[in-house]
């Protein structure tokens, strides 16, 4: 991350979005959400609420589960960020997608992308029984499935089913 | 939904920064977790003209025990002092409290100045500071003073930050005899908090030495709960002496102060029962 000593209404920002370094002018006033989406075309993240409640939104910046549409693209000069793109290869699913199929973990699909970051995120081992993994999944909202499925899935992707 | 224009400025030191605020004043807005801020901007409830990012500034960033004090940089994510075994050994109660902040993703960016400056009303953060005694440091291009948590918070989203400075370190006193326990009541894990009350106490020969009790959602600013402390300090906590506190503290609560999710009246309930549970846990 590089320092910007003028205020500045837009600047260069370098970041490596799932494992590839990109360069790119933003705006000052970009959220990451939209740099993500907009500019590089990156729409498995979804925005809901926009102010930083449902989750839909959550990537991976150096590792921790953040919310994108919170955050401001400047503000990842030089971090690494993961999105649903990049946490499986072009062959299929991972583990923790193909998880959310078998457990019907998901219906329309909307909030699935944060989901999945949020977990690609964490520790299963700080999260060692039901409640705990329903504390963690309270900051991603889901209004389809009423959340047992998902839970199913994270159970069974962690190897607990 | 999205922020409105604004010039974006990310100095290398607290001197640069402080330099920024000092020439912007009231059109510059400090960013450093943003997780209450860029909600704030998405809205367009504020419109600040230059945002100083002060992720590079490392000068607020340490966590320190030093003799008596526990001293954290404003701009320590709350994550990181959520889980800091300094925090949890020195301030027991900070620790605690931090879990109930938002959600896990929301505490990984946001920090513990950021929440202290933003003065939520619902906020766990400053009521903690009140009811610990903490510190506040603040800086600005002109040198530095020292305010008392309780005089820091002056109203909803007010604090008594001036223009030009900074919120840079809490110094929270250690007092390793204390207990001390929160509870906070919001419609779902991680929301904003309806009511809540934090404490801390220390008994001395099976009497309550000393007690602070403090509110939070209940009041344009934290609200210690004077009557509350009064009945319980220096006599033994029979269950009749809870009672009372408990019914002390419901009845300090502002009635007039509701929103759709909970009027008044049922606030002040939440706040006399969690004071009796918070006592109750405290002297067990």
């Amino acid at each position: 991350m590089r320092p910007v000593r003028q205020p500045t209404s837009s600047l260069r920002v370098s970041v490596t979005i799932n494992g590839k370094l990109t360069e790119a002018t933003v705006d000052s006033r970009l959220l990451l959400a939209d740099f993500l989406r907009d500019q590089l075309d990156l729409t498995g993240t979804h925005l809901g609420c926009e102010h930083g409640v449902c989750g839909a939104c959550t990537v991976l910046v150096n590792g921790d589960p953040v919310r994108s549409c919170i955050m401001l693209a400047a503000q990842v000069d030089g971090m690494d960020i993961l999105t649903v793109e990049g946490i499986s290869d072009d062959a299929g699913l991972n583990r923790l997608q193909e998880a959310f199929k078998n457990r019907h973990g998901l219906q329309c699909g909307f909030c699935t992308p944060g989901f999945l970051m949020t977990l690609s995120g964490v520790e299963p081992s700080d999260y060692p029984d039901e409640e705990s993994i329903r504390e963690l999944l309270s900051g991603n909202i889901c209004r389809c499935t009423g959340y047992v499925g998902i839970v199913d899935a994270v159970k069974e992707a962690w190897g607990r089913i | 939904m999205k922020p409105p224009q604004f010039l974006y400025a990310r100095p290398e030191t607290l001197e640069e920064a402080l330099s920024i605020l000092d020439e912007y004043g009231a059109d510059a807005k400090v960013l450093a977790g943003g997780q209450s801020l860029v909600p704030l901007l998405n809205f367009r409830l504020a419109r600040p003209a230059v945002l100083v990012d002060i992720a590079l500034v490392d000068e607020i960033r340490a966590i320190r025990v030093e003799g008596g004090t526990l001293s954290i940089g404003a701009g320590v994510p709350q994550r990181v002092a959520e889980v800091s075994t300094d925090v949890a050994e020195a301030s027991p109660l900070l620790s605690e409290s931090i879990s109930h902040i938002g959600h896990l993703q929301n505490r990984i960016r946001g920090t513990v100045g950021g929440s202290l400056a933003h003065a939520d009303p619902a906020a766990e953060l400053p009521a903690v500071m009140i009811c610990l005694g903490a510190t506040m440091i603040v800086r600005s291009a002109g040198g530095e003073r020292s305010i008392p948590a309780e005089e820091f918070f002056v109203g909803p989203f007010t604090t008594v930050l001036g223009d030009n400075e900074m919120l840079c370190d809490i110094r929270v006193p250690i007092n390793r005899s204390a207990r001390s326990h929160i509870l906070e009541l919001s419609l779902r894990k991680g929301d904003f908090a309806l009511a809540g009350v934090s404490g801390q106490l220390t008994l001395s020969g099976g009497r309550v030495a000393d007690l602070d009790l403090v509110a939070f959602g209940v009041d344009a600013v934290p609200l210690r709960l004077r009557e509350a402390e009064d009945a319980v300090r220096g006599r033994e906590p029979a269950p009749d002496i809870l009672t009372e506190a408990m019914r002390l503290a419901g009845s300090a609560v502002d009635p007039s102060f509701g929103d759709v999710h909970a009027d008044g009246a049922y606030r002040a309930a939440v706040v006399g029962e969690y004071t009796y549970r918070v006592l109750v846990e405290m002297i067990r």
